[in-house]
């Protein structure tokens, strides 16, 4: 009973420092628009993918960067948190680190799922049509695509002690899983090296399955999208809740 | 009664450095212990891994009852802690930090509310646990973490360098809320510090460690009289210890920089003995002993920074240069 309540007190904490720091979801905000109406107000109007037009085309990928960019980078949380010595009080806690990871987690699926609600609200100014089932699958997909973020952001956090090298690492692995994701291009015709490389890549399956979901276009059937991208997700958490543990 | 603490032989070592070495000591329920040294002695290693935030490499020990190896979360529920760096969330109230806090250490939620409220208005900031801690003063950050160590009831409270870097005023404000806790509260207080006044002023027992040992272990009271007393320093025209060497209340006898020192028991009652003895002396002081002579007494250093500058003869003879 108490861990739900210590669950709790840790995403409540989490919540309510979000909810102080609005310029946050402000500065958050700003690449996806770039990438949507900089990049694919740009060239949607020249070229179509698919029969879509690219702007189009690219806005399930862009809502996935947008919630790859916000989980992993919640990480640099917990790397602050230690460098001006908060962390500490939560460690020396009588609550088990699994607990701590749990209720972190959920703070910064918190976050990304803000931040992909507002993303949702700017598809319909593209004029995407959202139906109430197609709303509730994307927004499955993005809670499962940020929990899975969220535990790596952690992972790299419990371990990396200076927020600068948790910014220069984190760089170095979301532009690739930015990239490498099928964001910006159909996964169809790639050569097999590329198409090896976008497999590997976990943040593929959540953008393909959104894809699927809203546009009608995939490379896989929804079904294989939703294991694949679940099966991640439930192997960081699992190698998140060992990194907690050793955290020192 | 069981010791709230107990450790056996308890040692940390970093590679080369030892910074724990086989601490075996005691303390007693509802007393207030106090771990004095230099910057470095180890003082803070000891409290981190009583309070198992660090494993120790070797030895064990037990904090009311439970050993901090095996049964870390039993330690965890009974104590409370004050780290020596500010640990408070500035982005959050003072309330909102103990009500998480209450939340962390599973105090119910029926009567937190309650708890809450006496820890605010013992440490004094009823009034302000609305604000931001940001906005917070460093004496009041300090009192915020002190209440924050208290709203579960640990049976045992860790202070690390409680008054650190606060000014005078504030430091005497926290010095009442310690002793205050200790007397009505029935807990048991462990405080490292490196300034003597304070150990003076709160600790029943006073543990002096250095480079990982404890030196010397006993009351403020009793270690002051292990060093002989108080001191009293003579200018006169021929310093000569000779005569005084055989009084039974002068401990001891010196010679510096051509001032007479002399280390007496009781030496207010004795001053008069001691003056027709030496006759005429153009300069007298008399300093009772603290802490820092017993310090220097065991190590052969100050506790003080304040390196290479001598003993408590020297200090005089600068001070009375200086007029």
């Amino acid at each position: 009973m108490s861990s739900w309540e210590a669950i709790y007190g840790i995403w409540l904490r989490e919540a309510k420092v979000f909810a102080r720091e609005k310029s946050r979801i402000i500065t958050s905000l700003f690449t996806p628009l770039l990438w949507i109406f900089g990049f694919g107000g740009g060239l949607g109007p020249n070229v179509s993918v698919k029969e879509l037009n690219y702007q189009i085309f690219i806005y399930p990928g862009i809502l996935a960067m947008s919630i790859l960019f916000n989980s992993v980078f919640f990480g640099v949380y917990i790397v602050w948190d230690r460098k001006i010595d908060i962390l500490k009080e939560i460690l020396v806690a009588p609550i088990s680190r699994t607990v701590i990871f749990v209720g972190k987690v959920l703070g910064g699926i918190t976050d990304s799922m803000i931040q992909g609600t507002i993303m949702l609200l700017i598809g319909i100014v593209l004029g995407i049509s959202f139906t109430a089932g197609a709303t509730a699958l994307v927004l499955l997909f993005l809670l499962v695509l940020a929990a899975g973020l969220v535990s790596v952001g952690l992972i790299l956090g419990s371990v990396l002690t200076s927020p600068e090298s948790f910014g220069s690492i984190v760089s170095f692995l979301v532009f690739p899983l930015f990239f490498f994701s099928g964001a910006l291009f159909p996964l169809e015709n790639l050569p097999p090296w590329l198409a090896l490389i976008t497999y590997i890549d976990p943040v593929t399956y959540g953008v393909d399955g959104i894809r699927g979901v809203l546009l009608g276009t995939s490379r896989f059937p929804l079904i294989v999208d939703f294991s694949a991208l679940s099966l991640f997700t439930l192997t960081m958490i699992w190698v998140g809740t060992f990194a907690f543990k050793r955290m020192q | 009664m069981a010791p709230a603490i107990e450790t056996y032989n308890l040692t940390k070592t970093y590679g080369e450095l030892i910074a724990v070495d086989r601490l075996s000591t005691k303390v007693e329920q509802g007393e207030i212990f106090g771990l004095l040294g230099p910057n470095g002695a180890g003082k803070t290693t000891v409290i981190s891994m009583l309070s198992t935030i660090l494993k120790p490499t070797d030895g064990s020990a037990k904090v009311n009852g439970f050993d901090i190896v095996s049964q870390p979360d039993d330690v965890r529920k009974s104590i409370g802690i004050v780290f020596q760096e500010p640990s408070v969330d500035d982005e959050l109230t003072g309330l909102e930090n103990l009500q998480l806090h209450s939340m962390w250490y599973g105090v119910p939620r029926d009567i937190r509310r309650g708890r809450i409220g006496e820890v605010l208005t013992l440490v004094g900031l009823e009034d302000r646990k609305n604000d931001l801690v940001k906005t917070y003063s460093g004496g009041m950050r300090r009192r915020l973490e002190l209440g924050r160590g208290l709203v579960h009831r640990p049976k045992v409270l860790f202070l690390d360098e409680p008054t650190l870097g606060l000014d005078p005023q504030t430091r005497d404000q926290i010095w009442k809320y310690i002793a205050n806790l200790a007397e009505n509260e029935d807990m048991t207080i462990v405080l490292t510090t490196h300034y003597m006044e304070e150990a003076e002023e709160l600790c029943d027992r006073v543990a002096i460690i250095d480079q990982g040992k404890i030196v010397v272990l006993d009351t403020v009271e009793a270690l002051k009289r292990s060093i002989g007393g108080d001191f009293v320093c003579l200018r006169i025209a021929k310093p000569n210890t000779d005569a005084f060497t055989n009084l039974d209340y002068v401990k001891k006898a010196e010679i510096s920089d051509d001032m007479l020192v002399l280390t007496v028991e009781n030496a207010s009652e004795h001053l008069q003995e001691i003056l027709d003895i030496a006759g005429k002396a153009d300069y007298i002081a008399i300093r009772p002993s603290s802490l820092n002579d017993v310090f220097l007494h065991f190590t052969g250093r100050e506790i003080r920074d304040e390196t290479g500058e001598g003993g408590v003869f020297q200090r005089i003879m600068r001070a009375e240069a200086r007029r």
